[in-house]
C-alpha cells in the first residue's frame, strides 16, 4: 500500500501497468510486534481468494446442495480469520476496507428489503419469486428470490466476524489498544 | 375532524422549518390549526348537539378489529371550545411572550405545543379506547417535553420527570383499566360501552384503575405535587397545559365515563373524597404562596378537585354545572396564568413581596385579570358565578351525602374566595410599605390575548343561552331535565344566599390576615412530595439492590445459574409424566463407533488438561467428531455448519486465552466452590444426555411439518436442497430474526470492547481518527474507533 500512487487515477506508463499495486508481503519495518511465520503468510495469501471464491459457490449452491448463505458467510469469514491468523490486524486492516459495520447494515437491509419486497406486489411479506431465464450457452437458469435473502446473510455473517476480528482481535493483542503489555506479561508469568 | 387532527400534527412538522427562519413568529403559524379547528367545530356545532353525533372511521389494522373512531358530540365540542381556542389564544401570545432571536426554543416549543394540542384534539374526540390511551399518552410525553425544555436546569429536568413518573403511571393503569372495561363490555368503543355498561367484580376493578389515570393526570391528591413543580415551564406552556388543556384531560375522562358508572360506588366514592380533599388542600396551600404561579398552580389543584366533585356527584343539575365550570374555569385560569406572564415579564419578577402598584399602571390588564378573578371567585355577572350556583344549587337540594359535599364545596369556595383576593391585591395592590415597580409598558398583543378568555367569561355569562345547549346536552346523559336554565339571576334562592355568605366569609377571612399566615402549612410528614421523593428513591434502591444481586460479574455463577434453571425447569416435568426410553440401539452405523470413543475420550481428557490451550483444542475435537457424526448420518448442511462455527470458536477461544495465564490456576483454598461448581457441570452434563435419548425415543417417524416442508420445498421455493427451503422460504421470519439478534448482539460486544480498551487509554474525547488513519497499515488501525 506504501508503494501505491498517490492519487490511483493517475496514468501509469504502459510498461508498468502490471507492477503491483502494493507490497505483496509486509516487510520487517511494518508493525509486528511477535515472531511472524513466512510460510503461513504465503499460503494465506494464496489460499484467500480460492476461499472466498468457495464461498460464493456455497452461496449460490445453496438452493440445491449443502450450503447457503450462512455456511458460505462463515467460509468467506474464516479466509478473513485466516489472513488474521498469519498477519494480525495489520493484515486484516490491508484487505478490509469497508467498515465491517456497514458489511452488517447492508446485509440486515438486503435481508430486510427482500423480505419487504412483495408488499409492492401485492403479495405478502416474505413471499417469494422463481424466474427461469433460456441462456444461450449456459442452457436453462434458475433465480429465486431468497437468493437475494441469502446474500443479505452471507454479507452479514462475514461482517460479524471481521467485526468480532476487529475488536476482539485488536483488545487481546500484544501493543493492541487498551492492553497493558507488562500487565499482560504478568499475567502469563 | 380527523383531518383536523391531522393537519395538527403535520403543521407541527413543518413548524420548526419556520422557526428557524422567522423565529417567534411561527407560534403564529401554529395558532392557525387550533384557530381552524375551532371555527370547524363551531360551524358544525348544530351535528354536535344534535343528538346523533357525526362518527369519522379510520381503519387502522383492521385484521385485529383497531379503528380509530372520531365520535364529535357535546362533551367533545365544550372541550374543543377550550382546547382549540385557548391553544390558538396561548399561541399568539407566545409569539411575543418567546425572546425573539431565541429560534431553537421557539422552533421546539411551538412544535410542540401544536402537537400537543392535535394530541387533546384527538383525546376528546376518540371514541375507542386504545386511541383514547395514545392520544392520552401523547399529551403526557409533549408536557415532559415542554416542562423539561432545554433540559439544562436540573430544576427542569426534575420537574419534567416528576410530572412523568406520575402521568405515565396513571396512564398505565388507565391501559389496564380500559382493556378490562372493553373486554368485558366485548367491544372497544367508548360509545358502546357507555350505552351498555357491563357490572362485576372485574368492572370495579377496571373503573378503579381507570380513575387512577384520571386523578394523576388532573393533579388529585395524593398525586397532585407535580403540578405545582411543573411551574417551572415557560408561563404560555403552564397556561395552556397546567390550567386549560392537559389537567383537564383526566376531568374529560371522568366525564366521559360519569353517565354510565355514576351509581357505582367504586367511581364516586373515590371521585368525591379525592375532590374534595384536593379542592380543600388545593385553597388551602394557595393561601401561603408568594409566587403568583405557585398560587395559581394551587388554585387550578382546588378547581379540579371542585369539577371532580360534581362530575362524581353524578345528577343533572351537578353534570350542568360540571360542564359550565369546565368552560369557565379554562377560560379565566388561562386569562389569569397569561397575566402572570405579563406581570413576570415586564416587571421582572412574580412575587407578591416585590411587586407593587402594577394596578395603577396598567388599568386595562388590571380590569381584565380583575374579571377572571371575579370569575374564578364566583362573583356575578361572570361564567363562574353561573357555574358555582348550579352546582349549589345541585348539592343542597340533595340528600344528606349531597348536603355534606355542598359544605365541603363551600369550604372550598370561601378558600377560593381567599386566594383570588390574596392574587388581586399581590399583583396590582399598591403596598404601604413599598415603592411602586418602575413604570413599563405591558404589552398590546399579550394583554389583548387575555382579554379574549377573560371577556368571553362576561360575554358567556351575560348570554348564557349560547352555551347552553352543549351543556344541557351533555346534562341530559344524566337523566331527565327539570327545566332549569343558566342564568345570572333566579330569584332569591338558598344557592344564592350561600354564595353571598361564601363571598362575606370570604373577605372576613382576608381581611383577618392572622388566618392567612396560619394558611397553608401542612405538617412535613403528610407532604406528598416528601413521600414522591421517598417512593422514587425506594424504587431506586430496589432497582440497584436486584441488579447488585443478579449480575455478580462472575461467568461461574452466571452459568451455575443457566444450568440449574435448566435442570429443575423441564427436569421437574419428568416426574410428573411416564418414561419412555424406546427402543434403544447401541449404533446405527458401524463408524459412529469410533467417532463416539473419540469425542468421550476428548471430553474425558479435557478435564484432565492443566493448560488452557490443551483445554480448548480437546473442546474443539469434542464439536469436530460430532460434525463427523452429522456426516455418517448424512447431514451434510448440518455438518458443513458444526465445523465452520467449530472453527471460529476455536480461533475466537485461542484470541481470548492469549490475555489468560496458560495454565489453569489451583486455588488451594477453594475446593469448596470447585465441588459445586463440579455438581452442577455433571448433573446438567448427565441431564442433557439423558434429555436426547429421551428425546429420540419418542419420535416415531418423521413429524407432519417435517413432511410437509420436504414435500412443498421443490414447488414452492424451487429448492431441492430442504435445509435452504426451510431457511430462506418456509421460515424465513425467523431467519431474518435471526440475523438481527446477530448483527445487535455484534455491535454490542464490539462496542464494549472498544469502550473499555478507550477507557483503559484515557483517551475519551481524542478527536476520531480519520479515514486516512484507519487505512494506513503502520498499525494506526488499532486506534479504536468511536462507534455510535
Amino acid at each position: 500500500m506504501t508503494d501505491r500512487p498517490d492519487d490511483p487515477r493517475e496514468s501509469v506508463p504502459w510498461t508498468e501497468w502490471d507492477t503491483p499495486r502494493e507490497r505483496w508481503l509486509m516487510t520487517e519495518q511494518d508493525a509486528y510486534s511477535w515472531p511472524r511465520s513466512l510460510l503461513l503468510e504465503v499460503i494465506a495469501r494464496v489460499l484467500f481468494p480460492t476461499v472466498l471464491v468457495f464461498s460464493v459457490y456455497l452461496l449460490l449452491a445453496g438452493h440445491n446442495n449443502a450450503g447457503g448463505g450462512f455456511s458460505g458467510g462463515l467460509v468467506a469469514a474464516l479466509a478473513f480469520v485466516l489472513r488474521y491468523v498469519a498477519g494480525g490486524s495489520a493484515e486484516l486492516a490491508m484487505m478490509v476496507r469497508v467498515r465491517p459495520p456497514v458489511v452488517i447494515g447492508s446485509g440486515l437491509a438486503i435481508a430486510v428489503l427482500t423480505a419487504l419486497a412483495p408488499v409492492v406486489f401485492g403479495d405478502p411479506v416474505l413471499a417469494s419469486g422463481i424466474w427461469k431465464l433460456q441462456l444461450p450457452v449456459l442452457g436453462e437458469l434458475k433465480i429465486t428470490s431468497n437468493l437475494l435473502l441469502d446474500l443479505g446473510v452471507y454479507l452479514l455473517i462475514i461482517g460479524v466476524v471481521v467485526d468480532l476480528l476487529r475488536t476482539i482481535g485488536a483488545g487481546t493483542e500484544v501493543g493492541g489498544p487498551g492492553v497493558d503489555d507488562e500487565q499482560l506479561e504478568e499475567e502469563r508469568g | 375532524m380527523l383531518v383536523a387532527i391531522l393537519a395538527h400534527f403535520a403543521l407541527a412538522a413543518v413548524l420548526p422549518l419556520v422557526a428557524r427562519r422567522y423565529g417567534r413568529a411561527a407560534f403564529v403559524v401554529g395558532a392557525l390549526a387550533p384557530a381552524a379547528t375551532l371555527v370547524y367545530a363551531l360551524a358544525r356545532g348544530g351535528e354536535a348537539v344534535s343528538g346523533a353525533p357525526p362518527l369519522e372511521t379510520l381503519a387502522w389494522a383492521p385484521v385485529i378489529g383497531l379503528e380509530f373512531t372520531a365520535r364529535f358530540d357535546e362533551l367533545a365540542l365544550l372541550l374543543i371550545l377550550l382546547v382549540s381556542g385557548i391553544g390558538a389564544v396561548v399561541l399568539c401570545y407566545y409569539s411575543r411572550y418567546a425572546k425573539p432571536d431565541d429560534h431553537r426554543t421557539a422552533a421546539r416549543d411551538s412544535a410542540l405545543l401544536v402537537t400537543f394540542a392535535g394530541a387533546m384534539l384527538g383525546l376528546v374526540l376518540a371514541d375507542d379506547v386504545i386511541s383514547l390511551y395514545l392520544f392520552w399518552e401523547l399529551t403526557t410525553v409533549c408536557s415532559f417535553l415542554l416542562v423539561g425544555g432545554d433540559g439544562v436546569a436540573k430544576r427542569l429536568r426534575t420537574s419534567a420527570t416528576q410530572a412523568l413518573l406520575v402521568t405515565t403511571l396513571g396512564g398505565l393503569a388507565m391501559l389496564l383499566g380500559l382493556i378490562l372495561l372493553g373486554t368485558a363490555a366485548g367491544t372497544m368503543r367508548i360509545s358502546e360501552i357507555l350505552a351498555d355498561p357491563p357490572s362485576g367484580g372485574i368492572v370495579t376493578a377496571a373503573l378503579l384503575l381507570v380513575l387512577l389515570g384520571a386523578l394523576t393526570k388532573s393533579a388529585q391528591v395524593p398525586f397532585h405535587p407535580w403540578l405545582p413543580s411543573a411551574m417551572v415551564a415557560p408561563t404560555p406552556v403552564s397556561a395552556y397545559l397546567h390550567a386549560a388543556a392537559m389537567v383537564k384531560a383526566g376531568v374529560y375522562l371522568v366525564a366521559r365515563f360519569s353517565p354510565a358508572f355514576a351509581d357505582h360506588p367504586a367511581w364516586w366514592i373515590p371521585i368525591v373524597v379525592c375532590g374534595l380533599w384536593t379542592m380543600l388542600l388545593g385553597g388551602f396551600r394557595a393561601l401561603r404562596q408568594y409566587d403568583l404561579k405557585t398560587l395559581l398552580a394551587y388554585g387550578t389543584i382546588s378547581q379540579l378537585g371542585f369539577l371532580m366533585v360534581m362530575l362524581g356527584a353524578g345528577t343533572w343539575m351537578s353534570a350542568l354545572a360540571a360542564g359550565t365550570l369546565i368552560l369557565a374555569h379554562g377560560l379565566f385560569k388561562s386569562a389569569l396564568f397569561l397575566t402572570v406572564g405579563i406581570i413576570d415579564k415586564r416587571a421582572g419578577t412574580r412575587d407578591i413581596r416585590e411587586l407593587s402598584g402594577l394596578g395603577r399602571q396598567w388599568r386595562g390588564l388590571t380590569t381584565l385579570a380583575t374579571f377572571a378573578l371575579m370569575s374564578m371567585a364566583g362573583l356575578p355577572p361572570l361564567l363562574g358565578f353561573i357555574g358555582k350556583e348550579v352546582a349549589l344549587e345541585a348539592l343542597f337540594e340533595g340528600g344528606t351525602v349531597d348536603r355534606l359535599i355542598g359544605v365541603g364545596v363551600a369550604v372550598g369556595s370561601v378558600l377560593t374566595v381567599v386566594y383570588s383576593l390574596r392574587f388581586l391585591r399581590g399583583a396590582f395592590g399598591t403596598k404601604p410599605d413599598m415603592a411602586p415597580s418602575a413604570p413599563v409598558p405591558c404589552g398590546r398583543v399579550m394583554t389583548g390575548m387575555v382579554a379574549v378568555p377573560s371577556l368571553a367569561g362576561l360575554v358567556l355569562a351575560l348570554a348564557p343561552s349560547v352555551i347552553e345547549p352543549v351543556e344541557t346536552g351533555y346534562a341530559d346523559r344524566y337523566g331527565k331535565d327539570p327545566g332549569y336554565h343558566l342564568a345570572l339571576w333566579h330569584g332569591i334562592t338558598p344557592a344564592l344566599m350561600i354564595s353571598v355568605g361564601i363571598i362575606a366569609a370570604g373577605v372576613a377571612v382576608h381581611r383577618y390576615a392572622g388566618v392567612q399566615r396560619l394558611g397553608g402549612y401542612v405538617p412535613g410528614p403528610l407532604r406528598a412530595q416528601s413521600w414522591y421523593g421517598r417512593s422514587v428513591e425506594g424504587l431506586e434502591s430496589l432497582a440497584r439492590g436486584v441488579t447488585g444481586r443478579l449480575q455478580v460479574g462472575s461467568l461461574p455463577v452466571y452459568l451455575g445459574v443457566i444450568l440449574t434453571t435448566l435442570v429443575v425447569v423441564p427436569g421437574a416435568g419428568l416426574f410428573s409424566g411416564d418414561i419412555d426410553f424406546g427402543e434403544l440401539r447401541l449404533f446405527d452405523n458401524w463408524l459412529q463407533v469410533p467417532l463416539a470413543l473419540l469425542v468421550l475420550v476428548a471430553a474425558a481428557t479435557s478435564l484432565l488438561a492443566r493448560r488452557r490451550l490443551t483445554a480448548v483444542l480437546l473442546a474443539g475435537v469434542v464439536g469436530y467428531g460430532i460434525g463427523a457424526w452429522f456426516v455418517v448420518d448424512g447431514g451434510a448442511d448440518l455438518a458443513l455448519a458444526q465445523f465452520l462455527v467449530e472453527t471460529l470458536t476455536l480461533v475466537v477461544f485461542v484470541f481470548v486465552i492469549r490475555r489468560f495465564p496458560p495454565r489453569f490456576i489451583e486455588n488451594k483454598a477453594y475446593v469448596g466452590g470447585r465441588w459445586v461448581k463440579a455438581v452442577i457441570a455433571g448433573v446438567a452434563g448427565t441431564f442433557v444426555a439423558v434429555l436426547a435419548v429421551l428425546y429420540s425415543g419418542y419420535r416415531g417417524g418423521i413429524p407432519e411439518a417435517s413432511r410437509q416442508y420436504i414435500e412443498r420445498a421443490e414447488d414452492e421455493t424451487g429448492a431441492t436442497n430442504v435445509v435452504n427451503a426451510i431457511i430462506v422460504d418456509f421460515r424465513a421470519f425467523d431467519t431474518i430474526g435471526e440475523i438481527t439478534v446477530l448483527a445487535v448482539a455484534a455491535t454490542g460486544v464490539a462496542s464494549l470492547i472498544l469502550a473499555r480498551s478507550r477507557r483503559r487509554n484515557g483517551t475519551v474525547g481524542r478527536p476520531e481518527p480519520t479515514e486516512q488513519d484507519a487505512t494506513d497499515d503502520t498499525g494506526t488501525t488499532e486506534t479504536p474507533e468511536v462507534r455510535s
